[in-house]
């Protein structure tokens, strides 16, 4: 029987009211000019830095997705691709340009002009023009903060020290730019603030390795990803998270999951599709199957394996977070082990690689991805294809009958005893046989 | 050497460019027992200190037309350039089999992930990550980035067996500074005399240095720069060119050609960028690895892969234009590559307001048909030159 997915709740509800005071600030600083404001990516994003100056970041790609789930991504995209970008450019930044040029912004309001454009690019490439073209075309300063990719097993000495000096050279370029003295016990505040939240949102990450999951870890955790990048360095960003973890722990108590009778727990690779974030939903809402694990919910930060923000080394720990801590800057392996991890230690049945054609950083290489879980590791693996905000490339009935496909063939390995049981997922071992 | 001798050295050339075997390498590797070579992913990689390790840096720019991708596609899937599916094909169907070790480098998300992918497949071969710094500006980049020169001589000193001396790696500098100043010499010279000096021949001469030692080649380079002054040949109605945007996966040589047929002498281009990469000598005072990161960061050319905030793009190609005298500029731009799709934007922006004409070219490695790409630069050639 088909399942409502959605929860709804007073989380929901703070949620709302955090981002749209949020945008409200964004709005003032673009009419008074005060406070600062400073372009920041949510990968890897340093939003500790900015609480130091009492700054609110304006990220980009949140702007992007909002305007995408409420189906409006094509206008911007489209002025963008008038301009001379590419139908194979990245949609997220063809929709943000489209927009500067329009003057589209996500609740009507204004958006500033960035005091600093501040390129914290983690790793990806597109970020970096992204930031260029943000700053040439809105005639803001840039400050490129150069993030050495996550190429050696650990953090290097080296690594850490460049990206820390940097941080300080991007501290004096935000006094020059504002008057501002930089204070850095409101920073250190702050990174003890983030290290609060990310220990409770660690622990609601957690929560989902019980079955049932209490929360959807893809298709849920974007809710809770807005105000773990904009709020994480203050108190509010403390309060909501406390009230989210009560909810979900709640939850887990009262035995409540996403769906009443939970049948299947993935773990979701990829960006999710925008445009057709409820349709896609409802392909997974049809089989109760719950993203119990997501790497897309770590773009911003990878905290559920025990990292935290250092308040006695403030600059070092912002540092390590934008360096290590982030699926975006972590290479591809680290990719594939994370996933791994999760199969494992979150029991799920299988895994879901959504390919965003918009995406290079993620989906470049995916069909390896593909080839390591169901060669090499035995898990069911399911590849599909689409966009993050472009419209124009989901094929609904393609990727419903793949769906469909896919969680048929689990539900015929269990029925015929593969598994041990439909309540409790089988150990990665045992799924080679699917293979 | 005779003019006809000329034409058939650049044929041997455009021989060594397209064999998909890595003759040239093994040969190497034949004469020079347990010797190592280094492949490298474009744009560039320092060579210098792979040379001075004795080794035998082999610059790849994937497989042109002489390959079908039977692997590949299942790996990479959609939406993903040509260079990386083919580099991963020549990986699969065994041809890097005379590489010891392939060095990737920060100049897009595709290459940066291919690397993780072929270093899981290949778990015998050295593959490593050049994190190439975006931040010249910062008084910290050279230092990080003479640490990174560093970690890469750890590990070829590792694979080599043998440490790196500093006296080694200045005569490498030098050998290279050589080369590039050869080439820079080539340039100037089809700048001024575009009909006696064809873009194929100097694009096949230069990319056949990505397989041989950089002593032959400045070899070859000095016997050419030797003989070209004696070439004879009549200017035809062209427009004088630059090529830009095909810095990492290569045009067909066809349609190099082809572009110079319908009216084309290139002043200037991008291609094999990696071999010209600094404008001037690497300094061969002091500490040597300093020197290669300062240059790397004050002496590059602009690029699409490498962010130089303090010198834009889009205004380095326009002055280019203005210094040469060029007429207009292709926009030469491989199929799904990304930075160059990116550049583009500015690009046009800024050619417009200059009011230099520029023509956009998509490209692939396999481009059978010509015809297309014929009609539109033969018009765009025409509409200048009856302007």
């Amino acid at each position: 029987m088909r399942q409502k997915s959605e929860y709804r709740s007073q989380l929901h509800q703070l949620q709302k009211d955090l981002m749209l005071h949020w945008y409200e600030r964004l709005d003032e600083a673009a009419r008074t000019g005060s406070p600062p404001s400073v372009a920041m990516m949510i990968s890897g994003n340093c939003v500790e830095l900015l609480e130091g100056f009492g700054a609110v970041p304006i990220y980009p790609e949140v702007n992007a997705l909002q305007l995408a789930i409420r189906h409006q991504s094509l206008e911007p995209i489209l002025a963008a691709e008038e301009l001379g970008y590419a139908a194979d450019n990245c949609a997220y930044v063809k929709a943000d340009i489209g927009c500067m040029l329009r003057g589209i912004t996500p609740t009507g309001g204004k958006l500033p002009v960035p005091t600093l454009v501040l390129c914290n690019f983690v790793g990806c490439n597109t970020y970096i023009k992204w930031f260029e073209h943000v700053a040439e075309l809105q005639r803001a300063p840039l400050y490129m903060l150069d993030v050495p990719f996550f190429r050696t097993e650990h953090p290097r000495r080296e690594d850490i020290d460049y990206v820390v000096r940097q941080l300080k050279e991007a501290v004096a370029k935000i006094e020059e730019l504002t008057g501002r003295k930089f204070d850095y016990d409101r920073f250190r505040q702050a990174v003890r603030y983030s290290a609060e939240v990310e220990e409770m949102w660690s622990r609601i990450k957690r929560l989902a390795q019980q079955t049932p999951s209490p929360f959807d870890a893809y298709f849920d955790a974007i809710t809770l990803m807005g105000p773990l990048y904009v709020y994480r360095g203050t108190s509010a960003g403390v309060d909501f998270f406390r009230v989210a973890l009560e909810e979900m722990k709640g939850k887990v108590e009262r035995g409540e999951g996403v769906y009443d009778r939970e049948r299947f727990r993935v773990v979701i690779e990829g960006p999710p599709p925008y445009p057709y974030f409820r349709t896609f939903r409802d392909m997974f809402a049809k089989w109760n199957a719950c993203a119990v694990a997501s790497t897309y919910s770590t773009v911003g930060g990878l905290w559920e394996f025990g990292f935290r923000h250092d308040p006695e080394n403030p600059f070092e720990a912002v540092a390590l977070h934008m360096l290590a801590h982030n699926v975006v800057n972590r290479n591809y392996l680290q990719r594939y082990e994370q996933i791994r991890r999760y199969v494992e230690e979150w029991n799920a049945h299988g895994v879901i690689i959504h390919f965003v054609k918009s995406c290079r950083l993620f989906s470049a290489g995916q069909g390896d991805m593909r080839d390591y879980f169901t060669r090499t590791l035995g898990i069911p693996t399911l590849y599909l294809e689409s966009d993050l905000e472009d419209p124009r490339y989901f094929a609904e009935a393609q990727t419903k009958n793949r769906i469909d496909a896919y969680f048929e063939a689990l539900e015929r390995a269990q029925a015929s005893g593969v598994s041990s049981s439909m309540e409790k997922p089988p150990a990665t071992a045992a799924l080679k046989v699917l293979d | 050497m005779q003019c006809v001798e000329i034409e058939r050295t650049f044929d041997k050339y455009a021989a060594i460019v397209q064999d998909l075997s890595f003759a040239e390498v093994r040969r190497w590797k034949d004469g020079h027992p347990g010797g190592k070579a280094i492949g490298f992913f474009p744009v560039w990689a320092p060579m210098e200190i792979i040379h001075a390790c004795g080794m035998l840096p082999v610059g790849l720019n994937g497989a042109g037309d002489g390959l079908d991708i039977q692997h590949a596609d299942a790996r990479f899937g959609s939406f993903i350039c040509s260079i990386v599916k083919t580099t991963l094909e020549m990986a699969m169907t065994g041809r890097f089999e005379p590489l010891d070790g392939m060095l990737f480098s920060t100049i897009c998300d595709s290459a940066r992930n291919l690397c993780y992918v072929l270093k899981r497949n290949y778990p015998q071969m050295y593959v490593d990550f050049l994190h190439l710094p975006h931040n010249p500006g910062s008084p910290a980049t050279v230092e990080f980035l003479r640490g990174e020169y560093r970690r890469l001589q750890q590990h070829l000193e590792k694979l080599g067996g043998r440490p790196i001396s500093t006296e080694a790696l200045c005569h490498s500098i030098e050998l290279y500074n050589e080369n590039r100043a050869l080439l820079r010499q080539l340039y100037a010279f089809r700048a001024a005399n575009p009909h006696l000096l064809r873009t194929w021949e100097l694009y096949t001469l230069m990319r056949a240095g990505n397989f041989v030692p950089v002593e032959r080649h400045n070899d070859w380079l000095r016997a050419t720069v030797a003989e070209l002054p004696s070439r004879t040949g009549r200017p035809r109605d062209s427009i004088r060119v630059i090529a830009e945007g095909a810095f990492c996966e290569q045009p067909p040589l066809d349609l190099i050609k082809l572009m110079e047929e319908a009216g084309c002498y290139f002043v200037d281009d991008d291609f094999i960028l990696g071999r010209r990469w600094f404008t001037e000598d690497v300094p061969v005072i002091g500490d040597p690895f300093t020197a290669l990161a300062e240059s790397y960061l004050n002496r590059a050319v602009y690029s699409s892969v490498r962010h130089d905030s303090r010198n834009p793009r889009h205004k380095a190609l326009v002055e280019k234009v203005r210094r040469l005298g060029a007429q207009a500029v292709i926009l030469l731009i491989a199929k799904f590559c990304e930075p160059a799709y990116f550049d583009y934007v500015l690009f046009k922006r800024e050619l417009e307001s200059a009011t230099i004409p520029h023509l956009l070219l998509e490209f692939e490695e396999k481009t059978f048909t010509f015809e297309r790409l014929r009609s539109e630069v033969e018009t765009f050639v025409e509409s200048l030159l009856f302007d």
